[in-house]
């Protein structure tokens, strides 16, 4: 096992903690930047979706996971970010300029749903914004003239200074390019005060505030950011799906989102990333399951949602910090190997917290 | 050092419902003394130091802080003018470090903005130094060192209490409201508490307001005492003092009268051996 000898305040705050990470965090990026030469085209567009998708997921994990405000109604802001893409770049808009106005109008939405959250907390919370899903969802729909109603609109591709992206590698690269913006955008506030604010409010907000932490900005914040991220990712599925219909960003989907963050590991950035795999590998091995069972069980409607149910019944029962802290038990188990204690990444539950002044 | 006390509370009073919580309680705190409030429980001790807090706000009455009127201003504000708590029942956040739990207390002082953070510029880069090392001042201060990257949930709760009074330090307040710091304490702890809080009087030059039933400890630290029953005051002034007075008494153990039944009959011989 690594021994770490801290000989400076710079090791705490640095991105990656020792050489192992470096290397293998360099050998990941260098993997992902010759996927377009390593994996077939339907691959890559996988790939691009799990980047997408790993860009919600962050977003939703830095409210969910490190704020501790739950949003049962983001698929909401990706539709958002999905729709004023999509109607800006048939305007004409070239992709970054329509993908800025994107980002900030799902991120100011986020700001006014995000209000509630300063009154109401924990289910209160998420029946206010599983509320305003259906609100969007039903504003899609509605408002034919600009979104094309339940008929749908066309997305065309991405589109910059005159160069179209529109063979899947490139696209692929476009969403790397912002999953990775993203990461170390995410990376950097976590280390820094705004993120140990966002921490602070989801552990006791009582004390957060004692300690001088405006309880009003920093939840908006959360929101902001959080849908401004889910914008993103809307934008690029826009440009992906190349068509949207409303039950696109139905309730399912901000379920799927949920499940994706749960299933990653509720507070660990890295769960943000197993999640999305999970969620996009997981029809495939549906799919492929599917043959190997009974037609009459695998043919039948709906087989999907009832293994997505079971999965996550199974993580809350059984693990509780997910895929990431699956993957930190079994690291462990190796590098105390064989001292490896079953309680270990058990916590003592607390008695102590009053609830008197919440 | 001028002679204005730095906290004044004036006739405060607050009402929940039919219940008057506090009446009438007004008090000064000088700069630099330890200043305890005890009483019964139920008392309406705890109710102040949220009125300090601002997480209420009083029916009736003033607090001033440092010639400030405390009650005009926004609660996530009190931090920045000075004041830092503790909480009765430990309120740390359980799911962080130790060392973020001391960061977080540093928040008060931050000075660079949401997008330098977003970007990590080298100002931002400065500032968690920065953060770092007056939050290692504190680790040092009190024997921390061992607990530094531990996880609070995990932590024993004498620990937990070092480190919440660890956290409030790191705020670098004038004012620091202890409430309840030997509570859940064994004796040795409680020891180590009273150490602390003389140093963080004399070495820090922190003003120290705190609620406490351990009378040992009060006698031992506090320059002066307030003593509340029913939301009322009973008694200033020093720990002999309060301790002697009739009313005090009264309230801890009942009225002279209401005594009287407990008295044997026939007086009781001790015998020594």
């Amino acid at each position: 096992m690594r021994f770490l000898f801290k000989t400076s305040y710079e090791q705490d705050i640095a991105l990656f903690k020792h050489s192992g990470q470096t290397f293998w965090y360099g050998l990941l990026m260098l993997l992902l930047l010759a996927a377009p030469l390593l994996m077939s085209e339907y691959w890559l567009a996988q790939l691009s979706f799990v980047l997408i998708y790993s860009i919600v997921g962050l977003g939703l994990m830095l409210l969910a996971g490190f704020t501790g405000q739950v949003s049962i109604g983001h698929a909401a802001f990706m539709g958002v970010g999905a729709y004023t893409q999509a109607v800006l770049t048939s305007a004409g808009w070239p992709f970054p300029l329509a993908l800025a106005v994107a980002t900030v109008l799902s991120a100011a939405v986020g700001v006014v749903v995000g209000t509630p959250a300063l009154r109401v907390k924990g289910i209160y919370l998420g029946i206010a914004t599983l509320a305003f899903g259906f609100i969007v969802e039903e504003v899609f729909a509605r408002w034919e003239s600009v979104t094309g109603g339940n008929a749908g609109m066309h997305v065309k591709a991405p589109e910059m200074f005159g160069w179209e992206l529109d063979t899947a590698g490139e696209f692929y690269f476009l969403c790397l390019a912002l999953c990775v913006a993203a990461t170390l955008g995410v990376l950097n506030l976590l280390r820094s005060s705004t993120g140990r604010a966002f921490v602070a409010i989801r552990d006791s907000e009582i004390s957060a505030q004692s300690m001088g932490i405006n309880l009003a900005y920093y939840k908006g914040l959360s929101f902001a950011l959080s849908a401004a991220l889910a914008g993103v990712a809307g934008a690029l599925y826009a440009h992906k799906m190349q068509f949207l219909s409303p039950e696109q960003f139905s309730l399912i989907q901000s379920i799927d989102l949920l499940l994706l963050v749960v299933v990653g590991g509720l507070g660990f950035v890295h769960g943000a990333f197993l999640g999305a795999i999970f969620l996009i590998t997981m029809p495939q091995l549906i799919a492929i399951g599917k043959d190997f069972l009974p037609p009459a069980i695998g043919q039948a409607a709906g087989l999907q949602g009832v293994v997505y149910g079971v999965v996550l019944i199974a993580f809350v029962l059984f693990e509780p910090m997910g895929l990431y802290g699956r993957w930190l038990k079994i690291r462990t188990w190796f590098q105390l190997f064989p001292f490896y204690r079953k309680g270990m990444f058990r916590r003592q539950k607390s008695f102590t917290k009053s609830d008197r002044l919440k | 050092m001028s002679d204005a006390p730095l906290l004044r509370a004036n006739d405060l009073q607050v009402r929940f419902g039919g219940v008057l919580a506090v009446n009438q309680v007004s008090f000064d705190v000088r700069r630099g003394e330890v200043f305890t409030l005890i009483g019964p429980n139920g008392a309406g001790k705890t109710t102040v130091f949220n009125l300090i807090s601002r997480i209420y706000t009083p029916t009736a009455g003033t607090i001033d802080f440092n010639g400030q009127r405390l009650t005009d201003v926004a609660p996530h504000r009190v931090a920045q003018l000075g004041i830092a708590r503790t909480f009765q029942n430990i309120e740390l956040f359980e799911h962080a470090t130790v060392l973020q739990n001391l960061l977080i207390g540093h928040h008060v002082h931050r000075r660079t903005g949401f997008w330098s953070e977003l970007l990590f510029t080298a100002s931002a880069r400065r500032a968690e130094i920065e953060a770092r090392e007056a939050a290692e001042r504190v680790i040092e201060f009190l024997d921390l060192q061992h607990h530094r990257d531990a996880m609070v949930a995990g932590l024993p709760y004498g620990v937990r209490k070092v480190v919440e009074l660890a956290r409030a330090l790191c705020t670098q307040p004038r004012l620091l409201l202890l409430d309840e710091p030997s509570s859940g304490l064994n004796v040795e702890e409680t020891d180590d508490m009273a150490f602390w809080i003389q140093d963080i009087k004399e070495e820090l030059e922190i003003t120290v307001l705190m609620v406490e039933h351990d009378m040992t400890l009060v006698s031992r630290v506090s320059d002066r005492v307030l003593a509340m029953n029913q939301g009322e005051t009973l008694a200033v002034g020093t720990p002999r003092e309060v301790q002697s007075d009739p009313r005090v008494i009264e309230a801890y153990l009942g009225s002279a009268e209401d005594m009287s039944f407990l008295r044997r009959a026939e007086p009781f011989q001790r015998t020594r051996t």
